[in-house]
């Protein structure tokens, strides 16, 4: 278990995160993922690396992850638009996910929600629903890919995030925009500035063109077409604007941080 | 090289000569601990949203759960990859693909088929390949292509949208990765086996005669 303090985040609660993990993997997975290391023990033998350690294969495999971090970055075509559908196709029903049950996803009133703006922007004020509402909106029907596997084709209209950037007066320069989520859990995600600034990164407020239920994330969802699922957040409450990796609810579990598609 | 010029001369049947140089050597077993990685893996990723009616047992996957197969597949498939290139490569720029693999004829499949079952099919020169393994390891070279390819178009389908594309979309793709690992098992099993059954090839590729 002292490896497994070691993982931990400063700043998140402890108990939160473990119970968290052990709803996610009942099977105690993730000691598994490290005793994983030490049983290849024999195969990074043959490669010369230390095997005592076992924690050192997850430090090699955390560093490719961030070395892909800069090859998908760099495949990264700012002008690529993800492919897009007939109506048609979209896939009913669309499939409720998250790391919790429906029940327990997060009910917001509309009338008091805000979305807060912050960081390296001219204006920090928050929006209302209201106000957003009145930004000019497009839609898009795009592929949704899990990071599972399995995806589903649906039907996401809203603001397009760049215009959004510029009328708030952001610094696109910086390297993220970091969003947070109402859930329990505090769900967050780091978007990487190149891809907040593609054309099909969208505030979406509506599904289907329906106002966007509860289980999509109401009031607000990112739509982000370019990246798997898990960096979509849903019930989004703020947006950071920041230079500074602030990890993200399921990056800091071991999910690759670009997960680029 | 001095096993280049070994296989230059192949009609002096001296029991030096090298059978497998030591390139092809080097090249088989990094492929085959990153084929190991990549499947094991792979298993654990395909249990997280399964495309049958069946999962893999935990015994036999690698990373533990969806996060740690996710930075297994995608730290090995750089092993695999770059292994796979240098393969090729040397595999077309040395001649052994030419040499070893071809001609493939349906009736030299079919005798030899029909020899190796009855246990008639001669091991005694390992320099050459008879019919069956020119066409098993000339198709397993094509499906290692494919499932390299499927793979990418599974991990980019919008950057790489034209190759998912080719493969009739992201859905089909994933089913495709499927068959090419089903195909690569089944040829590892027989792999395996004929190699255990004449030992003397197996040394061969270990320390190349």
């Amino acid at each position: 278990m002292g490896r497994l303090r070691s993982l931990l985040i400063p700043g998140v609660d402890k108990q939160l995160l473990v119970r968290d993990a052990a709803k996610l993997m009942p099977d105690l997975a993730r000691r598994r993922f490290i005793a994983g290391g030490a049983s290849f023990g024999a195969l990074t033998l043959l490669t010369g690396c230390d095997v005592s350690d076992s924690f050192s294969a997850e430090e090699m495999l955390k560093q490719v992850s961030k070395f892909n971090d800069g090859v998908q970055a760099l495949i990264f075509n700012p002008n690529a638009l993800a492919p897009t559908f007939p109506e048609s196709a979209i896939t009913k029903p669309f499939p409720f996910n998250g790391y919790y049950d429906l029940e327990d996803a997060p009910e917001i009133d509309g009338k008091d929600w805000k979305f807060e703006v912050r960081g390296l922007v001219d204006n920090k004020k928050s929006w209302t629903l209201e106000e957003l509402y009145k930004l000019p909106q497009v839609k898009q029907v795009t592929r949704h890919i899990c990071v599972e596997g399995w995806s589903a084709i649906g039907s996401w209209t809203g603001t397009p995030l760049r215009d959004f950037l510029k009328i708030v007066g952001a610094d696109t320069r910086a390297k993220y925009c970091w969003f947070q989520c109402a859930d329990s859990e505090g769900y967050n995600s780091p978007l990487d500035m190149a891809t907040a600034l593609h054309p099909q990164t969208q505030m979406t407020f509506k599904f289907a063109d329906e106002i966007l239920p509860r289980a999509y994330g109401y009031p607000m969802k990112i739509r982000v077409p370019t990246k798997l699922g898990f960096k979509n957040p849903k019930y989004v409450i703020s947006m950071e604007v920041t230079n500074d990796y602030k990890g993200g609810y399921w990056e800091d579990q071991g999910y690759n941080s670009f997960s680029g598609s | 090289m001095s096993s280049l010029a070994a296989s230059n001369e192949r009609e002096v049947a001296t029991p030096a000569k090298v059978i497998q140089p030591a390139w092809v050597r080097t090249v088989h077993w990094i492929n085959a601990v990153a084929m190991i990685l990549m499947i094991m893996s792979g298993w654990q990723i395909y249990n997280a949203s399964p495309l049958f009616d069946f999962k893999f047992s935990s015994a036999i996957t690698l990373g533990g759960w969806l996060g740690g197969a996710l930075l297994w597949h995608f730290a090995a498939m750089w092993l695999l990859m770059v292994n796979g290139l240098v393969y090729l490569t040397l595999g077309i720029a040395t001649g052994r693909f030419r040499k070893k693999l071809l001609p493939i004829t349906p009736e030299g499949v079919i005798s030899d088929a029909k020899a190796a079952l009855t246990g008639r099919l001669s091991h005694d020169d390992l320099t050459r390949y008879n019919y069956v393994q020119k066409l098993l390891y000339a198709g397993i070279i094509v499906v290692g292509i494919v499932i390299v390819l499927s793979g990418l178009s599974i991990w980019k389908p919008v950057q790489l949208q034209w190759l998912t594309a080719l493969f009739g979309g992201y859905d089909v793709a994933r089913y495709v990765h499927f068959f090419c690992m089903a195909a690569i098992v089944a040829f590892l099993i027989v792999h395996v086996a004929l190699a255990l059954l004449v030992p003397k090839s197996l040394r061969a590729m270990i320390i190349g005669r």
